[in-house]
């Protein structure tokens, strides 16, 4: 494996001050619309990082999923309700709840980071047939390429199972948020079917 | 081989984005906060995987992670019905007023 150029490294900790960063908007910050803006850079930060692993299809989902859907809807729901106030987080009805969530976390992050570290001569052991790269390969298709052959072949059934998974979505979710006109049966309400 | 960046590095980055997010998730009361931890969680986790697929040079880690966006597309559909099926019932609502259930 050849050293890393010092561009690269420029990339990985620019994209990595805008993950953590955003992270931590998206905890500290007060006004929700503020936390979902936070959550955008951090999508950003990822999609950036897939890029420099050359999973280029994977960060251009990333981007037209994650930053261009699912944070829109975040923000029309956060319109929707009215919550676009800031929130005071000073008051905190449990005491031993932050500290507990502090310790918990630096607990998690020390196993996870533990693990990674002892693992890191081990991360060889079964290697696949090779991820197809347009830097390697030439082709500016070739991830596109690989990732379709293998999710319409060897993941058919389960791309499949994801049209069920997204229409169950969409009509429960029409069903949960629809206003019933008055005298009709609320289903939901009345708990009779 | 292409990812001159050690793969340790993206796999500590991404255990910290998930701390971030756990501990996030476990101190915030709003539920759309809440949810936008969870989605820093998943993005930690599909971090994870890339890493993981670039290293070891198996494209399933990518599939993985195409999956796990739709059932994360599909997971906050769904998660932002309740809350907004909650909260035209009692606006304002934290997660602490949902630990009774009877509306």
């Amino acid at each position: 494996m050849n050293d890393a150029t010092f561009l690269e490294y420029v990339v990985f900790f620019a994209a990595a001050v805008m993950i953590l960063g955003g992270a931590v908007g998206v905890v500290a910050f007060r006004n929700p619309v503020h936390a979902a803006l936070g959550l955008v850079l951090t999508l950003f930060g990822v999609a950036v990082q897939f890029v420099a692993m050359e999973a280029h299809f994977l960060a251009a989902v990333q981007i037209i999923v994650y930053a261009g859907a699912i944070v829109v809807l975040f923000l029309f729901v956060i319109m929707l309700l009215g919550v676009d106030r800031s929130i005071d987080l000073s008051i905190e009805p449990l005491n031993v709840q932050r500290p507990l969530a502090a310790i918990m976390s630096v607990g998690l992050l020390a196993l996870i980071g533990a693990a990674i570290v002892q693992s890191r001569d081990a991360l060889e052991i079964n290697p696949g047939t090779g991820v197809d790269t347009a830097t390697a390969t030439g082709d500016n298709d070739a991830n596109i390429n690989q990732l379709a052959t293998n999710l319409f072949g060897d993941h058919v059934f389960a791309f499949q199972l994801t049209s069920v998974l997204l229409i169950v979505a969409v009509v429960g979710t029409v069903l949960m948020t629809r206003k019933w006109p008055k005298g009709t049966e609320d289903p939901v309400e009345d708990g009779a079917s | 081989m292409i990812a001159a960046i050690p793969a340790t590095s993206y796999l500590l980055l991404a255990a910290l984005l998930f701390a971030i997010g756990a501990f996030g998730l476990l101190i915030r009361r709003n539920p759309l906060i809440m949810f936008m931890c969870i989605e820093l969680m998943l993005n930690a986790a599909n971090l994870t995987f890339v890493a993981f697929a670039t290293e070891l040079g198996d494209i399933n880690g990518q599939t993985a992670v195409f999956f796990v966006l739709v059932v994360a597309a599909a997971e906050v559909v769904v998660g932002l019905g309740i809350i907004v099926a909650i909260m035209r019932r009692r606006p304002g609502a934290t997660a602490d007023d949902l630990a009774e259930l009877k509306g």
